[in-house]
């Protein structure tokens, strides 16, 4: 799984897997709390994910616009792309019980093991 | 001693400030909202709250050359724009020329899940961003407590906007943030606990069916600041605060003075007419011709070229025009010279200060130099009495700064002129005219008087005043006896008065003519015995006269006769010269 910093997001390309997902993890700064909210991203896209993911991580310090072009209020703020509807999980990702029973991921994860 | 360093010390620390550009708000506060730092902008729905922030922003970025950011929670980019266009601002024209930044903040609920400790920093991030785009002085915040519904938290919520209120006054921008009214609290969230520089609160209040919006500023820290509540409006032209209590007593005057149009009456104010920019009251009861004193004072107005502004709230324009016309008044060539202007309304059409900032907004347009209001007690309904007071302040004193002559009219109820609330109104005017209705014998007669003209001699007397085909009359009643006459009474009185007259001019007429007719006799007479007389004497001439032709025939007879018979000849001849020498001498 590879994190890319910076320059990208265009308009999201629709995976060729429709049950691929496409995070994106704004982050505001390096500070302690956009760390461990990519350290706690990446894991679940390791774990729960099973690496069936693209992640980007995005810092609006370094690219304002897209602060405002994708309605980014608070951080750490990871959006949930694909697969549809779109999702946002507002903080540092240190309680996902929520976040792993919005994504159904336990289903997921039964299915495809 | 204390008191004084304390105010020496306020002094010296006054905050430089941020003007609105919001008529009527810069006046209340001093200048403007405090540089530099937050102001909390609270009310109820529907108060006005956006448009106030709005008007901040545009206001500040045409006239001021401040740059604004506009951070939008509840409408997006267009619908501001739509809003802001009804007061006739163009944002989106700023939008383009980056004088104006919106940015919409919109948050879904349903799409947000919270998962542990969060910061602003996305807000903060789009916040500075936009700032440092366009060089922005001024931040508008509308409605921040959006957040409070959609993000998790609370907690950390009021320490992020805690820090957001710290971070834009360290920034430097004049904020605008906008919150909901709450039920006990100035605002629902609490938010005045961390914006504590400056909160203007903003309330809606239907009273009598009329709804008028108040503004009130409640804290001011670090300066003085009207606390009363003051009426304000939402017009054409953005918002506009009526100060009454602001306005001072400082216009110049003027001794020039201006006619009215009905000769009588100026020869009632010591020969000229009432001063220029004074403000007349003309009170009367219904049907005393009220409009019609109006219209001939603004019709001899406009014939010397001023311009006359007519507010009527009774008639219609073409209604006064046609009116006017039955007693010989023509006003619409005037109206068409664009010399006399009508404005007619119904009282009850909008709430007093609405009334009020049309009038303005009518006076500013058309510059006129004379005004009249008629009648003026139907605004006053509209409102209490120190309301309808203070909008007749108001409206006067706007008037006298700018030399503008008034003239009110008012209605009084039936009976006497004088008993109704005139009484507090006429303190407020320079002179006062009073039209009022005699009834006796059977009709009804129309009185005037002049009860007071401040710095000008006048007359005391009660007039008559008569409505003709070919206008106004005012004549002396008749004073006598039995009191003040008028109407029949006074021509019947003048009536009999003449016939006395002519009875004295026939009776002198008379004795002129017997008189006349003696001495002709008598002349007659004495001609006559002149006549007589001179007859007489021309008889005795005649008969003097044969006698001596008798007498010299006879002498010259016997001479001859003497000759003839040849005697003395000589004796005969000298007795003829003795006799004749003899009648020489007779």
């Amino acid at each position: 799984m590879k994190a890319r910093s910076a320059p990208a997001p265009r308009t999201p390309k629709p995976a060729q897997d429709p049950d691929r997902f496409v995070l994106r993890l704004y982050v505001a700064g390096a500070t302690v709390r956009s760390r461990a909210a990519i350290l706690r991203v990446r894991q679940l896209c390791a774990t729960e994910l099973q690496g069936n993911c693209d992640l980007e991580v995005i810092d609006i310090f370094q690219q304002p616009t897209l602060a405002r072009r994708h309605q980014i209020v608070a951080t750490p703020t990871l959006v949930v792309e694909f697969p549809r509807p779109m999702r946002r999980f507002i903080g540092n990702l240190m309680t996902t019980a929520d976040l792993v029973f919005q994504l159904d991921l336990e289903t997921r994860r039964r299915l495809t093991t | 001693m204390q008191s004084t360093a304390r105010k020496s010390f306020s002094r010296s620390i006054l905050l430089p400030r941020c003007p609105t550009g919001i008529q009527g708000l810069d006046e209340i506060t001093g200048g403007g909202l405090p540089l530099g730092r937050p102001t909390l902008v609270c009310g109820s729905a529907g108060c006005g709250k956006t448009l106030l922030a709005a008007e901040f922003l545009v206001r500040g970025a045409v006239q001021f050359d401040e740059p604004g950011v506009f951070m939008a929670f509840e409408e997006t980019e267009a619908e501001i724009n739509a809003n802001v266009a009804s007061l006739g601002f163009n944002l989106a024209g700023l939008v383009r020329q980056k004088k104006v930044m919106v940015d919409y903040v919109h948050v879904e609920r349903t799409e947000v899940q919270g998962t542990g400790e969060y910061d602003l920093e996305g807000l903060f991030v789009r916040l500075n961003h936009a700032i440092d785009a366009i060089g922005a002085k001024r931040v508008v915040l509308d409605t921040l407590e959006v957040l409070f519904a959609t993000l998790p938290n609370e907690a950390i919520l009021r320490s992020e906007l805690q820090r957001l209120f710290r971070w834009l006054k360290k920034k430097g921008v004049t904020a605008v943030i906008t919150a909901e009214r709450g039920r006990e609290n100035l605002t629902r969230h609490g938010l005045e606990e961390y914006v504590s520089d400056c909160v203007i609160l903003l309330d809606h209040r239907v009273n009598d069916q009329i709804a008028t919006r108040h503004l009130r500023v409640v804290k001011y820290r670090g300066a003085l600041h009207g606390t009363n509540e003051f009426p304000f409006l939402i017009g054409e032209k953005g918002l506009s605060v009526l100060p009454i209590t602001s306005l001072g007593l400082h216009h110049n005057v003027t001794n020039e003075r201006i006619g009215t149009g009905i000769p009588r009456l100026d020869a009632m104010l010591g020969g000229r007419g009432f001063f220029r920019g004074s403000s007349i009251l003309l009170t009367g009861t219904a049907g005393t011709g009220k409009t019609i004193i109006s219209s001939n004072f603004s019709s001899a107005a406009a014939k010397r070229g001023e311009r006359v502004l007519f507010f009527s709230f009774e008639e219609s324009p073409n209604q006064i025009v046609r009116n006017m016309h039955s007693i010989g008044l023509r006003l619409e060539p005037l109206v068409r010279r664009g010399l006399l202007r009508f404005h007619s309304a119904r009282p009850s059409l909008c709430g007093l200060e609405m009334h009020l900032a049309t009038m303005f907004k009518e006076i500013a347009a058309f510059q006129p130099d004379v005004v009249i209001v008629d009648p003026i007690t139907s605004l006053m309904e509209l409102g209490t009495v120190s309301e309808g007071k203070g909008m007749v302040t108001r409206l006067i004193d706007y008037l006298k700064a700018g030399h503008i002559t008034s003239l009110f009219t008012s209605l009084t109820q039936g009976g006497h002129a004088l008993n109704q609330s005139e009484g507090g109104m006429s303190s407020l005017m320079d002179a006062w005219m009073l039209l009022q209705d005699f009834e006796g014998n059977g009709e009804r007669n129309r009185v005037f008087y002049v009860l007071k003209a401040r710095g000008m001699g006048h007359s005391n007397q009660i007039r008559e005043f008569l409505i003709s085909d070919h206008g106004i009359d005012i004549v002396d009643a008749y004073i006598g006896p039995s009191g003040v006459l008028t109407g029949s009474a006074r021509a019947a009185q003048e009536a009999l008065e003449n016939a006395a007259v002519l009875t004295g001019q026939q009776e002198a007429a008379r004795l002129k003519r017997e008189v006349e007719r003696k001495r002709t006799a008598i002349e007659r007479q004495i001609s006559g015995l002149r006549s007589e007389y001179e007859a007489e004497a021309e008889e005795l001439r005649h008969i003097a006269e044969q006698v001596g032709i008798s007498t010299l025939k006879l002498t010259t007879e016997r001479a001859a006769s003497g000759l003839r018979r040849q005697a003395d000849a000589k004796t005969a001849a000298g007795t003829l010269r003795k006799s004749r020498s003899a009648r020489k001498r007779q």
